[in-house]
């Protein structure tokens, strides 16, 4: 198993160790709870050094990346960042990215861990015929996600950049604690905060001084409770290779008017399913579990989990399109009534 | 970890405490450790007869659902209500306020079945 450059400092903080996407990361550190709510509240810092980070340069970067990913990459100025997804032909999703511009034509592209190898495949295959250089970055990065309410104010105190002139989806370069970065006012917690590209000699002394400032450090659980909190998707759950995107509340993210990767099949595809955010009754959804209408099965829960700030049972769950409920979701035998949701699950900034 | 000596355990880690003719039973602090912060509690029905070794019980945490085995035959009595509100207390007392159910042995002997907190204590080393 791979670790990260922050193994140590997981161990010296008490990490609960466990295996993900290869790597050795901490599920939790004292609480996923506690950990949960200190993001909401003040400011959680979490290792997402296992992530991909590849490197787009050349003077196509622009044209290549406007085929290869779904979002309008045209609009994305310098010094900015854009969430996005990898379409391939059949109009279905490879993955789900942050895309960064660092430069004219240079990009930064985060990718899931899980992901790393086939999105590298993939996009050199379609590099084919473009000119643009691809590196892939992802062992030499590290990455640290500081989020929470009171992120910039912990951040602050480290670095010189002022923050308060900074904007999400801001991405630009200043020194943390001494130590030369790339941050970025991004994140998946549906929190302010920052990512933080580090060397990864330089990650340990930066996450401790950190930690030294009042981030907490959290760990693998309460990053899911947070992003199924904060309705975003989990790639291998509500996106995989045969979503069509059009067909999920991240349509968004598609803009059609410009061409892409698949883009034909994917306008063309039709829409049997769609996804719902539900809050349970009773009892804690997990994947997998089947939603009821009545006593048929209509759907199945993708992501399922605890809100620790409604202290319910979440789910996010893929249904036939007519089905409008009232909807069950069935809890090792028991049909639990779901209420419908809007995403975010809570109200967030 | 703390395992008190005035019980018995399985190696499904619940604990076993006499009290007249019915024992009381919860999680061991190891299993409330390992499952992490406790968000739900499915408890059994008042009345239910059930055997040894049977899942009659769901505590839920965060990250698992794990079944609670009934660790002798005999008859749910009573159920801690309290977890109902206040699920935590599996984490925060284990061996006290965060019981789960009181049972009714067919037979009290069936205890002396069970392991003792050595014995307890060596199945958790040798796992």
């Amino acid at each position: 198993m791979k670790k990260t450059p922050l193994y140590q400092a997981h161990l010296r903080h008490g990490g609960r160790m466990v295996a993900f996407a290869g790597y050795a990361l901490p599920l939790q550190y004292t609480s996923i709870v506690e950990e949960h709510l200190a993001v909401r509240r003040e400011a959680g810092l979490f290792d997402v050094s296992h992530m991909g980070e590849f490197l787009i340069r050349g003077p196509e970067a622009l044209a290549f990346l406007q085929w290869a990913t779904v979002n309008d990459v045209g609009r994305l100025r310098v010094g900015r960042a854009q969430y996005s997804m990898l379409p391939h032909e059949r109009g279905g999703v490879v993955d789900d990215i942050y895309l960064y511009r660092l430069g004219e034509a240079a990009y930064l592209m985060v990718v899931n861990a899980a992901n790393i190898a086939k999105d590298f495949a993939h996009l050199q295959a379609l590099a084919q015929g473009f000119q643009v250089e691809l590196e892939d970055l992802s062992e030499a990065t590290a990455l640290l996600a500081l989020q929470g309410p009171k992120a910039a104010q912990v951040l602050q105190g480290l670095t010189g950049a002022d923050l308060s002139s900074r904007k999400k989806n801001d991405v630009f370069e200043a020194e943390v604690a001494g130590r030369p970065a790339r941050l970025a006012r991004t994140g998946y917690t549906g929190e302010d905060g920052f990512e933080i590209f580090l060397a990864p000699e330089d990650a340990e002394a930066v996450f401790e001084a950190l930690v030294a400032a009042g981030a907490r450090p959290c760990g693998l659980g309460a990053r899911d409770t947070l992003r199924l909190e904060a309705g975003f998707p989990l790639y291998g759950h509500e996106l995989t290779e045969e979503t069509n995107p059009l067909c999920t509340p991240w349509a968004w993210v598609v803009k059609r008017e410009k061409d892409f990767l698949g883009k034909e099949a994917m306008l063309s595809g039709a829409c049997r399913e769609k996804l719902l955010g539900l809050v349970l009754e009773t009892g804690i959804p997990r994947e997998g579990y089947r939603v009821l209408l009545g006593e048929r099965p209509v759907g199945r829960v993708t992501s399922g989990g605890y809100s620790p700030l409604l202290e319910k049972g979440i789910a996010l769950a893929y249904v036939e399109k007519e089905a409008e409920g009232p909807f069950h979701v069935e809890v090792r035998g028991r049909a639990v009534p779901a209420a419908l949701s809007p995403l975010p699950f809570v109200p967030l900034k | 970890m703390d395992i008190p000596k005035d019980r018995f355990y399985t190696k499904t880690h619940e604990w076993a405490l006499p009290e007249g003719d019915t024992v009381l039973v919860g999680i061991t602090d190891y299993a409330q450790d390992a499952l992490g912060d406790v968000v739900y509690v499915e408890l059994p029905q008042v009345g239910r007869a059930v055997e040894a070794g049977e899942a009659i019980a769901v505590v839920e945490s965060v990250k698992t659902a794990s079944d609670i085995y009934a660790p002798v035959a005999g008859e749910v009595v009573e159920v801690n209500l309290a977890l109902e509100k206040n699920p935590e207390l599996i984490n925060q007392d284990p061996y006290g306020e965060g019981w789960i159910f009181r049972l009714k042995p067919r037979d009290m002997a069936d205890l002396d079945g069970l392991l003792d907190a050595e014995g307890y204590q060596a199945s958790l080393e040798s796992a």
